[in-house]
């Protein structure tokens, strides 16, 4: 039996390179052996990825994308679909936890480094991802054409108006001269079809880009410059069967989250299926408090931040556009923040709370106290990629050890 | 406006705010406790909504049959007395009124309420229908403390009574000595006028089954959703055993 495996195994290996391919990239694949906690947020994030995938495929079977009939079929896919209610929420819920989960493995790559040389494709890969996410996220929440999909999206699209031939851009992305059908209909053929091609295509690019370089760490240390007589890393340890085993814990862990969430509070309290979008569209009656759900929170408070609209789409734009040239901007000789300078490790972890600061802004009306904070808020992180390139002039680095620590 | 001391005390302490405010809204909200296990309280709010809402407002995305077997009402019961003559058992909950004259009679079509509880959220509907209030000045003579100007008829009146805003006596605690209620005279409160069939007590619970029923109508698998998830996290709990077992086997040699 197993000789016969054997035999095919070499026949479709000498045809196709399975085996490489999977030694490769698994039972061969020396990831340090010091991973902690922030290393879960990858896997997870792809779990979410073929959730949204999963249950996106079965929600098309049922949904309408037409103006006229999307926000009953989803109702229909709650109430009469067997089932229905379970795939929407999973897929709903997916999306907050999607981007939970991408911001926390966004702040990973912060704290240790992993974006610097030669990493800096991965990041790119990576920024390329979250902005086909965000894209996919928005056009999305168009879809079950509620109060909020439409000026949420209204809004949106509006942004685009400030560019030079604005209202030709807006009225070409709306395909109409307002939000309509038209919009619908595109915005369902780019999420379903074209933005996830897009992003199953940046993953792959993304791990590929990884495993050739090899995966940082908490120490930000160089595991291959300490090799035993075969040529393996000594502090690594094969992703297969040892990150499976370790990534199944946290998916565990992780899906109990998720189920509490899903089953409990589908909602998110008004910030993931907002209120006001279980009224069906309409173009007439404007709602009082116009809120992107959560994800966007930090990037609309950035935008709302700054009084002047161009010059606020400038500013949003560009929060989005330094994270691109993070790995040029960080002049550290260290990649971890383990052994940055005490100004940088304390900025680190301002950055990190600042970000969700702003997100929850962004959810709220803009008040004047509220404005005031996103201002300071919005200095203070852009602020972290002006210090980046000053820290080394001014921090003095601790020594970064020669093998990874702590680990297991 | 002739009333008893009593009764108006009777009357305001029903309408004493839980202080829950809602987004948006500057009136503070009664908070209404729903209970979707109640099913005789479910049942009474889909006969009030039957009798009371449903000439005017539908509730499309639902089905009688689908009502008749989460409420454990029988498909005979429910076809006698809370499905209109020309609907089936399986038929959507959608009713007859035409568009355009309903826009003419009210100022505004009113709304398909099947996901109403979900939009305005309990606690409003709960205030909501509880505040109207006589208003010469309106077209249907009722304004509403918590929606102004709103295009709605008070259709419980008979049930409720008359209800004024105005100035009224409101108990504010009580004499530590004398074990009396401290009565103050407040402005802008509203008070019973003239009594309906109900009591102000049956009027609240009758709006609170009512209110319990649309939250059960905005999203009716809420009770089994809830009733799975503790299974799943079972599941998952019990999951986690062997796999933390052998993560930690696997990584026993990793020093």
């Amino acid at each position: 039996m197993s000789q016969n495996t054997n035999k095919i195994m070499a026949w479709i290996d000498d045809r196709l390179p399975v085996t490489q391919t999977y030694e490769k990239h698994m039972s061969k694949y020396y990831a340090p052996k010091n991973f902690n906690f922030w290393y879960f947020f990858g896997v997870l994030s792809m779990l979410m990825l073929v959730n949204q995938i999963l249950t996106g495929i079965w929600l098309t079977m049922q949904f309408t994308p037409s103006a006229e009939a999307a926000f009953a079929s989803v109702e229909y896919i709650m109430r009469d679909v067997e089932w229905g209610w379970l795939i929407r929420y999973m897929h709903s819920t997916g999306a907050t936890f999607f981007f939970v989960a991408v911001y926390l493995h966004m702040m990973r790559a912060i704290l240790y480094g992993s974006y610097q040389k030669p990493r800096e494709l991965i990041w790119i890969f990576g920024m390329l991802i979250y902005l086909a996410l965000m894209a996919e996220a928005f056009m999305g929440y168009v879809l079950p054409w509620g109060q909020m999909s439409y000026w949420g999206a209204q809004v949106i699209i509006s942004l685009f108006s400030v560019m030079p031939y604005g209202d030709l851009l807006t009225e070409w992305i709306r395909g109409d001269f307002l939000i309509s059908g038209a919009t619908l209909n595109r915005f369902f053929a780019l999420h379903v079809v074209a933005v996830p091609l897009v992003i199953v295509a940046l993953v792959v690019m993304h791990l590929l880009a990884l495993h050739e370089v090899g995966s940082n760490n908490p120490d930000g240390v160089d595991i291959k410059k300490h090799k035993d007589e075969n040529g393996k890393p000594l502090d690594g340890i094969p992703f297969h069967p040892y990150y499976t085993v370790h990534d199944l814990v946290g998916i565990v862990v992780f899906l109990m989250v998720f189920c509490t969430v899903l089953f409990f509070f589908p909602e998110g309290n008004g910030f993931m299926l907002e209120y006001a979008n279980f009224e069906p569209a309409n173009g007439l009656k404007t709602p009082e408090h116009i809120a992107p759900v959560w994800y966007f929170g930090a990037f609309y408070a950035i935008l709302r931040a700054v009084p002047d609209k161009l010059l606020g789409v400038i500013a949003m734009g560009a929060a989005i556009a330094v994270l691109f040239v993070l790995p040029w901007l960080d002049r550290s000789p260290v990649r971890s923040w383990r052994y940055k300078g005490i100004v940088s490790r304390i900025y680190i972890v301002i950055f990190g709370f600042n970000f969700a600061l702003l997100t929850w802004l962004g959810t709220q009306p803009a008040t004047e106290l509220l404005t005031l904070i996103a201002q300071i808020a919005s200095v203070i992180y852009f602020g972290y990629f002006a210090f980046l390139p000053l820290a080394p002039k001014f921090e003095k680095t601790k020594p970064v050890p020669e093998r990874v620590t702590g680990g297991h | 406006m002739k009333l008893g001391m009593k009764k108006i005390f009777a009357l305001v302490a029903a309408f004493v705010p839980a202080l829950a405010l809602a987004a948006g809204s500057s009136v503070p909200l009664d908070e209404h406790r729903t209970d979707l296990h109640d099913t005789a309280s479910l049942q009474r709010g889909a006969q009030t909504f039957a009798n009371y809402c449903m000439g005017c407002h539908s509730m499309e995305h639902a089905r009688y049959n689908r009502v008749a077997k989460d409420l454990d009402i029988p498909e005979e019961l429910m076809m006698e007395n809370l499905v209109f003559a020309d609907k089936k058992f399986g038929d959507k909950m959608t009713i007859a009124m035409d568009q355009v004259d309903s826009k003419r009679w009210f100022g505004a079509t009113p709304p398909d309420l099947t996901l109403v509880a979900r939009v305005r959220r309990p606690d409003w509907l709960y205030t909501y229908l509880r505040s109207f209030y006589e208003d010469d000045s309106r077209p249907w003579g009722v304004n509403n403390v918590v929606f102004k100007d709103v295009g709605m008829p008070h259709v419980l009146a008979e049930l409720q009574g008359n209800q004024v805003l105005g100035t009224a006596l409101v108990e504010e605690g009580f004499d530590t000595l004398t074990g009396q209620p401290i009565m103050v005279e407040k402005e802008h409160v509203l008070y019973i006028e003239e009594e309906g069939t109900l009591s102000a007590d049956e009027y609240d619970k009758l709006v609170y089954d009512l209110v319990n029923f649309m939250v059960y109508m905005a999203e009716p698998i809420a009770v089994e959703r809830e009733r799975l998830g503790w299974w799943v996290l079972l599941f998952l709990a019990i999951f986690f055993v062997p796999v933390y077992f052998l993560n930690k086997e696997f990584w026993r040699d990793i020093k």
